[in-house]
């Protein structure tokens, strides 16, 4: 008796919450939008805020970009190996790399690393009403902890993308030079041959958008906090997941527009 | 600054917390608020400084609803107002000196001697000079609080809005921050509300107390007046007795759920 209910009940929850969810997204967007174009500009805190998200991002973007690199190069030779034509690795290395997994892998690491502890933090100054202190000392939430957020995110995204796609086709060359025995000199050379300029702006401008994906998310689910510690845990987990999945349906939006518009 | 709180309604979900209170404070006076834990009185003050909105009725700060100010405004109104949180409400990643600093270093242009000077001032009115350099998760609970209290006294504020600032903290602290509460009253003339258990407290600093009771104000009188109420829920709060109309109603409601 009570189950089809009860399936309506969690259906209605659900659509609420989505609802709840794109209509709160959309203001903290336009807000924040507005507010990093109005004075005062804090560039310190973007500063602080771009190295946490950029720099100490390094390591662990730089490791897995070099495994990737590692990996995909091995993957296509097992192919072009059996086609006879090793020498295309390079091409596909450097455009899968640069139009795809650069951008996608790099989002995904600064999702989970980045965003994560983005929504922790401002999950535990919700519950230990820091952001209720904040507004009555007459600042803004969101012009003093989302602004910078965003602002370095959007920034430091493509930066750490071009550095990744640069490490991870330093990956494929270790493994095409020194175990497929291609050489140093035409490795590079194909390389350069294959990449055009279209490539390597397709693939960082999409993750202009995914920087404002995690910044949105992160700091929206922090805000958003209820329910001390477990909450926060909660919200932490919603907010990394929430991002993942944004950020492949925004890619494969941007990717079936630049398919079209730059054949 | 003159208060004035009209019929004012706040629900949580199907909670209730507020039920029509109503509350008016004279400029210059000092207002003790009582009432039972989790009774509401942590979200009547957050109707003051505009962090929560009532679902009905009015919130009057110097003559002005609150909850129709626009930005500008909002902020004029709060740079006058300090507020204690109940639990610090300290930013963790600012140093003890950032913390009281703040509303002066983000909305006051001022060098950095005068800056020092005043965060140093407020600190030392709380008792705790020297130590501007530390970090927030260095402090103990008391020391938080008195931090707090620091950071609000720093903007000079005409109206301060005490969370319970004596829970918490050692007798000896908790009399000189009494003495400091009734000293700003009397120097300054600072507009006070301060929510607290603590009667004697609430005896010494009060020139009014209002008791809440059920999302209402069900008394609003001086010391003396409360003191000698004869409303059976006053009497029984402000003696402490485990028999009484509070618990017996308590008791009712728990039984209804059984
Ligand atoms: N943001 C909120 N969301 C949901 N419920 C809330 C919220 N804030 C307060 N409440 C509820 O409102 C009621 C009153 O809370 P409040 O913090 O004002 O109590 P209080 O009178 O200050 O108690 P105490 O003396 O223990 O501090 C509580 O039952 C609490 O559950
Ligand atoms: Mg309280």
């Amino acid at each position: 008796m009570k189950m089809p209910q009860q399936f309506f009940i969690n259906i209605g929850q659900k659509v609420f919450y989505f609802l709840y969810f794109v209509g709160g997204m959309v203001n903290l967007a336009s807000q924040t939008i507005y507010l990093t174009f109005m004075p005062p500009y804090k560039k310190d805190r973007i500063m602080e805020q771009a190295k946490k998200a950029g720099f100490d991002s390094l390591p662990i973007v730089s490791l897995v970009s070099l495994f990737i690199g590692f990996i995909f190069a091995l993957q296509t030779a097992y192919f072009m190996q059996r086609m006879g034509s090793e020498i295309y690795i390079a091409s596909l290395v450097a455009l899968a790399l640069v139009r795809e997994l650069g951008p996608v892998i790099t989002a995904l690491v600064v999702a989970g690393r980045v965003g994560a502890a983005i929504t922790a933090e401002l999950g535990s100054m919700q519950v230990t009403e820091q952001i209720d202190a904040l507004e009555t000392l007459a600042t803004n939430p969101i012009k003093y902890l989302v602004v910078p957020r965003f602002v370095a995110l959007s920034l430091m995204l493509p930066l750490l993308t071009l550095y990744a796609d640069i490490i991870g086709i330093f990956g494929s060359y270790l493994i095409c030079v020194y175990k497929l025995g291609i050489s140093s000199g035409m490795y590079i050379h194909v390389t350069f041959d294959a990449l055009l300029y279209k490539d390597l702006f397709t693939g960082l401008l999409k993750t202009v958008f995914f920087g404002m994906i995690i910044a949105f998310v992160s700091c929206f689910e922090g805000f958003n906090v209820e329910g001390g510690a477990e909450g926060v845990g909660q919200a932490t987990t919603r907010s990394v997941v929430t991002s993942f999945i944004l950020i492949i349906m925004c890619d494969c939006f941007f990717t079936a527009i630049f398919y079209f518009l730059f054949p | 600054m003159m208060i004035d709180i009209q019929g004012v309604s706040k629900s949580f979900g199907t909670h209730k917390v507020l039920n029509e209170a109503s509350l008016k404070i004279e400029r210059g006076t000092t207002c003790v608020i009582i009432g039972r834990s989790g009774c509401g009185k942590s979200v009547l003050l957050k109707h003051i400084v505009g962090i929560l909105h009532p679902d009905q009725g009015k919130v009057f700060v110097d003559g002005k609803e609150v909850s129709c100010l626009n930005e500008a405004g909002m902020n004029a109104l709060r740079m006058k107002i300090g507020m204690v949180f109940q639990g610090g409400a300290l930013f963790d990643s600012l140093t003890v000196g950032e913390n009281v600093g703040f509303g002066l270093i983000e909305h006051r242009k001022i060098g950095q001697r005068e800056l020092l000077e005043r965060v140093e001032e407020s600190l030392c009115m709380v008792g705790l000079c020297g130590i501007a350099n530390l970090m927030p998760s260095e402090l103990s609970g008391g020391m938080k609080k008195r931090v707090s209290l620091a950071r609000a006294l720093c903007i000079k504020p005409e109206l301060i809005l005490y969370d319970e600032p004596t829970t918490g903290v050692d007798p000896i602290t908790a009399a000189s921050i009494n003495e400091l509460i009734k000293s700003l009253h009397d120097k300054l003339q600072v507009t006070s509300i301060v929510v607290t258990h603590d009667m004697v407290s609430a005896y010494t600093v009060a020139d009014r107390i209002a008791m809440l009771y059920q999302g209402k104000i069900i008394a609003d009188g001086s010391p003396q007046e409360i003191q000698s109420s004869t409303h059976p829920v006053v009497h029984q709060f402000i003696n402490g007795l485990a028999q009484g109309p509070i618990t017996e109603t308590l008791d009712h409601d728990s039984r209804i759920k059984q």
